[in-house]
């Protein structure tokens, strides 16, 4: 890079240097513009359900689109719970994992190990779904179920006749979906702290588990929220593995046993049967709600993660 | 055993893969005295540092052949405890590097991971270490405050202070003040003389003033090799080999 080049920058030195940034300019406009343009388009779509349903959409545990009754909670509610549960069971399985690759394993292992967590990202969720469907739920109803309400039936979670598929099913299925995003992203963070952190904690004779967990992960700390949210976005938008297992019913119940829906599935479901104003505009409106908690999350991991390139969390005291 | 002796390194040889980074070394280095490295980049005084608190073993094929006596004993021997080593053989890099929390975490750290949990004497300790490091006047009214928020001089004297809070009996320093400006190195080198009372300290310089200022003998290093050995005043003043002298006099290369 030499004083020139910079000289140069922002002047258009040629003609095809001319048309190069032109055509790139088009192409960024475009996508922005298709961007705004689903936004905007959502919005007024799903005007007329805010008008006719106004608050009741966000509150409501009615969907009847026969009457035109549309509560949008048990959705909202399953689409969370299911989420939340993915979280919980995959972050310390992708973090631990992420651990093991970037500071305990050989160099020779990590290579085959990161691929295989990988592959699992480049799965069709339907292949999930199915095998969801097939294998799994059986699995969990004739044996995790009965286990869980024998030994862990005293907690509201795990009450109620097991079915198999479930708010259950789909957290699990979710969680290993989002495996891979919370190991590679979490993995990523965690090699990207410096050496110096680790022989700065090593120099004062730190075991190795003392300089992760005290110096390596406190660096890393909030690149690994970043992932997790990265995970939970993923989560909150699958559509086909989770509608295969988690039940399609209107209910809402904290036991974790109980058949739930979401909102990527009650729109996939009925779609095709949304031929009338409210109703389809009803469904729009979902898919607005899940889009804007879903970008909410986006832009709040990708800060997180940015903080960590600039530099660590400042922890007091 | 010889008490004047803290550490006798023998025939020391190690590989990066297949590069040889350190030839046959041998050096004793004295109790309680300043012992200076000197010698063009690249040819072996960091890696010969990391061999006497084995942070080279991190690195990946790194294989290591010889004899390290730490007190007479063996460091690469069997029972060699290297967590327990690397606490008495302790170690300041040439780029500050204190962990991103308070100033007064960064002091305590070290004796918390290894137990001491009571507050009054963590209080005693990052006190004592930050008045030995010269630093307390400076950070007295900040200890909450984060540890990146110090000048560069007043980090690697934070993490100096680190360091003598968890009581090593050798400090290995790494170019302690290559990072800092003049004045902020003339504290250094006045901390470090003051640290010879207690400790035994090998120092890896490029600045030929400093080691002739603050060491009591210099090892002079070439292609990981030490060519010559002796005390610093005879190193600089009557060297036998023409290669010390050519380095020391700016000479070389
Ligand atoms: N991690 C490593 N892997 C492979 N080779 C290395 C590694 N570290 C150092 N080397 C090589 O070993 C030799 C000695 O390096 P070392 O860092 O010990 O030199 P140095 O005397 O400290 O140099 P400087 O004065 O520039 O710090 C060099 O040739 C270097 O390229
Ligand atoms: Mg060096």
């Amino acid at each position: 890079m030499t004083f020139e080049d910079r000289k140069g920058r922002g002047r258009y030195s040629s003609r095809s240097d001319r048309l190069f940034t032109g055509l790139t300019l088009v192409m960024v406009v475009a996508i922005l513009f298709l961007a705004g343009l689903m936004v905007l388009q959502l919005l007024v779509a799903s005007i007329p359900a805010m008008q006719a349903l106004g608050w009741h959409f966000l509150v409501g545990m009615d969907w009847d689109p026969v009457h035109e009754h549309f509560g949008a909670l048990p959705f909202i509610y399953g689409t969370l719970a299911s989420s939340l549960l993915a979280l919980i069971l995959a972050a310390p399985l992708g973090i631990g994992v992420a651990i093991f690759l970037a500071e305990l394993a050989p160099p020779w292992f990590r290579a085959p190990v990161s691929f295989m967590v990988e592959l699992l990202a480049a799965i069709p969720s339907v292949v999930y779904g199915v095998w969801g469907l097939f294998v799994m739920a059986p699995w969990l109803r004739n044996m995790v179920q009965p286990w869980l309400s024998e030994h862990l039936g005293f907690l509201p979670f795990f009450q109620g006749p097991g079915f198999g598929v479930g708010i259950l099913a789909a957290g699990l299925i979710l969680a290993i979906m989002v495996v891979p995003t919370i190991t590679a992203v979490s993995r990523d963070v965690l090699m990207a702290v410096p050496n110096h952190q680790r022989e700065a904690m090593l120099a004062l004779g730190a075991t190795k588990w003392e300089t992760t967990w005290k110096a390596v992960i406190p660096y890393g700390r909030s690149g690994i929220v970043g992932a997790i949210i990265l995970a939970l976005g993923r989560a909150l938008g699958e559509t086909m593995a989770a509608t295969m297992v988690i039940g399609n019913s209107l209910d809402i119940s904290i036991s974790l046993f109980a058949p739930a829906n979401t909102m990527a599935s009650i729109i996939a479901n009925s779609y095709a049967e949304a031929t009338y104003g409210l109703h389809a505009a009803a469904l729009i409106e979902i898919a607005l709600i899940l889009f804007v908690i879903t970008l909410i999350l986006n832009i709040v991991a990708r800060l997180l993660v940015r903080r960590v390139a600039i530099g660590p969390v400042r922890m007091e005291a | 055993m010889d008490q004047e002796i803290k550490i006798e390194v023998d025939n020391l040889n190690l590989y990066y893969g297949s590069l040889q980074a350190l030839k046959d070394v041998r050096i004793q280095v004295s109790r309680k005295a300043i012992t200076a490295l000197i010698g063009p980049s690249g040819c072996g005084k960091t890696t010969f540092l990391r061999t006497l608190n084995r942070l080279n073993d991190l690195i990946d094929g790194v294989q290591i052949s010889g004899q390290v006596l730490l007190d007479g004993e063996d460091i690469y021997g069997n029972g060699m405890d290297v967590v327990r080593l690397r606490k008495r053989v302790g170690m300041v890099f040439q780029k500050p590097n204190p962990f991103p929390m308070s100033v007064y975490d960064n002091v305590a750290y070290g004796p918390r991971i290894h137990g001491t949990r009571k507050r009054s004497r963590l209080d005693e300790i990052v006190e004592k270490s930050l008045r030995d490091a010269a630093l307390w006047d400076e950070v007295k009214d900040r200890l909450k405050g984060s540890a990146m928020g110090l000048s560069g001089g007043q980090q690697q004297r934070l993490c100096i202070a680190r360091l003598l809070a968890v009581e090593p009996e050798v400090i290995l320093m790494d170019e302690p003040s290559s990072a800092l400006d003049p004045i902020s190195t003339l504290h250094i080198e006045e901390l470090i003389r003051e640290l010879k009372e207690r400790y035994t300290i090998v120092i890896v310089t490029h600045n030929m003033q400093q080691a002739a200022r603050v060491s009591d003998s210099t090892a002079f290093f070439l292609n990981g090799q030490i060519i010559e050995y002796d005390a610093t005043e005879v190193i600089f003043t009557r060297p036998r080999d023409q290669r010390t002298e050519d380095y020391i006099t700016g000479r070389f290369g």
